[in-house]
């Protein structure tokens, strides 16, 4: 059975582009021979490290997002934890988050519609209406370190 | 919306120390100067927490990179779940980090 995965991994900066681009080649070959599909890939670039990972201080973050069955990823993740270049890396299935992110999102749209139909106006937002409902008192001062803002 | 926001000291209702039977609509607002806290995520109508989101995540993970806890964000129980998976899931791929150095 197939689901949907995110792989990221994060390359050690003595990687150059070329070893980036064969690693996920490599990948990709992994994903062919196990009968998935690679859906998505984004190279973040090289970014810095929020804490020192052996020495290094910064590395190159990929994000694939793959089609396919726990078999496949388990070994991609067995190839990924026997590589040197790849100082991190992290496994996580999305596929049913997704599914309840979209059922909340369609289920808010949904009960907004209904309130501005029964409030006689038309089911989507008009230009002009003036800004959302805003929550001026959501901020809490009483604490100091309460850093909640943006 | 409902006018009486701003009327502060209007609001006799909240007054009489029954401000628990109803503080769950939060409609109105009590004299103290204590402000209602609000869930970021309900109120700003975000529905994926996602661990790849630094920018969201990084105002709950203040100086000493410890979670913030829910007393004094304010987030409700649901979201602060998904928010404390994905910030181990960050931390994981050194995104947020684990303490502060």
């Amino acid at each position: 059975m197939n689901r949907k995965y995110e792989l990221v991994y994060v390359v050690s900066p003595d990687g150059t582009d070329d070893q980036v681009t064969d690693l996920h080649n490599q990948v990709d070959a992994i994903i062919q021979r196990m009968g998935g599909q690679l859906e998505k890939t984004d190279n973040w670039g090289r970014r810095k490290l929020a804490y020192e990972i052996g020495r290094h201080k910064e590395g190159t973050y990929v994000l694939e997002t793959i089609n396919g069955s726990g078999e496949l990823m388990k070994e991609i993740d067995r190839r990924l934890k026997n590589m040197d270049l790849v100082i991190r890396h992290l496994v996580v299935r999305i596929d049913e988050e997704q599914e309840v992110v979209e059922r909340a999102r369609a289920r808010r749209t949904e009960t907004s519609r209904r309130r501005r139909v029964a409030r006689g106006l038309p089911p989507e937002r008009q230009p002009g209406e003036g800004p959302r409902g805003e929550v001026d008192d959501d901020r809490d001062d009483r604490f100091g370190e309460a850093g909640v803002e943006v | 919306m409902f006018g009486g926001k701003r009327s502060a000291g209007g609001g006799g209702r909240g007054r009489a120390g029954q401000g628990q039977a109803q503080g769950k609509d939060g409609q109105q607002r009590r004299p103290m100067f204590r402000r209602r806290k609000v869930c970021k995520f309900c109120a700003d109508k975000i529905d994926d927490i996602n661990y790849k989101d630094v920018k969201l995540l990084m105002p709950f993970v203040p100086e000493r990179a410890k979670i913030l806890p829910r007393r004094i964000s304010g987030t409700c129980a649901m979201h602060q779940r998904k928010l404390r998976t994905a910030i181990m899931r960050a931390r994981q791929l050194a995104l947020i980090p684990y303490t502060a150095d």
